[in-house]
């Protein structure tokens, strides 16, 4: 069964925290990863590793380019539940 | 009629590490001066790389030149005269010329001839896969003392402009002299490659494409996420079996020496393994940069030579990149 947007935010906004301290409510679904929360490729792959333990599902590397947004991630994460 | 049984090689029990040689690039490179050509700064390179400063060859120094600087400090550091030495094992992706190898002319030069010599092309995992070979070339009792050496001028397959992994590069060399021993001193190797992801790390071009115009000098490339996962997940996984196939847990360890890629994939890989504080973890990338194969020899060299760690103790190293290719092993410190 597929998890529910909102749980899925949440997670990710703690994951995105753990890594990079950014407040969790400042993660949001209309951010941009890159213009908005400042988080580099690196650490953008830490995010997605850590997202694929705590949802248990798999992000392929290519698709991880495809993730510009918060939303982006929350809603491939929610499709691959 | 009766014919004489064939002799085989008398096996040794155990080999280790006697000594270790380095040498770095002359030139002190800084952030700034790679900055500009990859629109980027000291502060930017330094939070994604740890690099300050790389180490770099001029024009007149080369990658030869290097090796046997590092391979002449090992000898003289082994107590052994350069002629006893039976085999060397030479690791690098530099050497200009695809035939004859780097490793009989290194011979040559340090005394060492007529000693079986060979290059091997492993790339960041270079020096680990040579420490593998030169473990089973004492023991298997082919060879009394083997030269491992790995030297890069990763200079020479750089472009200024490239911003996944030319500002990271330096230029070095690093060796060892591995020979028979009375207590273990090298662990079974956990090694392999992953040919699914043969171009992650690569040159933009062949030289048959540069001979027939079809691209410019061939430089190296990176996909950094993709080997940034690799390196970190993957390799914890490798660095785990390889303390497992020793017999020791991460607690007896004195150091943990990986391949010195980028700090963020060493600082990763520490949170990974769960490495108490007593272990010292080589972090030579911050002045030498990333010299590929040499790298793991290189930080050390330096662990040793600043007595942050002491001979005796255990090392984890682990050396991993372009093939893809890995291997790990624990050694005892020289």
């Amino acid at each position: 069964m597929a998890l529910a947007q909102a749980d899925v935010l949440a997670g990710l906004a703690e994951i995105v925290n753990d890594e990079t301290g950014i407040a969790t409510e400042a993660v949001q679904l209309d951010k941009h990863f890159t213009n908005d929360l400042d988080i580099d490729s690196i650490s953008m792959m830490t995010i997605v590793v850590n997202c694929e333990d705590k949802f248990g599902v798999k992000i392929p590397d290519e698709e991880v380019k495809n993730l510009e947004t918060v939303g982006d991630a929350v809603n491939f994460i929610v499709s691959a539940s | 009629m009766s014919r004489p049984e064939l002799k085989q090689y008398e096996l040794n029990k155990y080999s280790r590490i006697y000594s270790l040689g380095a040498a770095r690039g002359e030139l002190v490179v800084t952030n700034d001066d790679v900055a500009g050509p990859i629109d980027s700064s000291d502060e930017w390179i330094r939070q994604r790389t740890g690099i300050i400063t790389r180490r770099r060859a001029g024009k007149d120094t080369s990658m030869m030149d290097l090796a046997v600087a590092a391979a002449k400090e090992a000898i003289a550091n082994a107590g052994i005269q350069p002629s006893e030495i039976e085999a060397v094992v030479f690791n690098t992706i530099t050497h200009p010329y695809l035939t004859p190898s780097a490793a009989t002319l290194l011979a040559e030069l340090v005394g060492a001839n007529p000693a079986a010599a060979y290059d091997v092309s492993a790339a960041c995992a270079g020096y680990c896969y040579g420490i593998a070979q030169a473990d089973a070339l004492v023991r298997s009792g082919v060879a009394k003392f083997v030269l491992v050496v790995a030297a890069e001028k990763l200079s020479d397959i750089i472009d200024p402009t490239d911003r996944s992994i030319s500002f990271l590069l330096g230029d070095g060399a690093g060796a060892a002299i591995v020979g028979p021993s009375d207590t273990p001193g090298i662990s079974p190797t956990v090694w392999g490659s992953d040919g699914s992801h043969w171009d992650a790390v690569s040159m933009t071009g062949s030289l048959l494409d540069f001979r027939d115009g079809k691209t410019s000098w061939p430089t190296l490339r990176q996909e950094g996420q993709t080997v940034f996962r690799w390196a970190v997940w993957e390799m914890a996984k490798v660095a785990k079996k390889a303390l497992e196939v020793a017999g020791i847990e991460a607690k007896d360890l004195a150091a943990l020496v990986t391949h010195q890629a980028n700090i963020r994939i060493i600082d990763e890989m520490v949170k990974q393994l769960a490495l108490p504080d007593s272990v010292a973890v080589a972090r030579d990338i911050i002045n030498t940069g990333n010299t590929s194969a040499a790298s793991v020899p290189l930080a050390m060299h330096e662990l040793l030579r600043t007595g942050e760690v002491k001979s005796g103790g255990y090392a984890l190293q682990i050396g991993f990149g372009a093939g893809l290719a890995f291997a790990a092993q624990v050694v005892v410190l020289p």
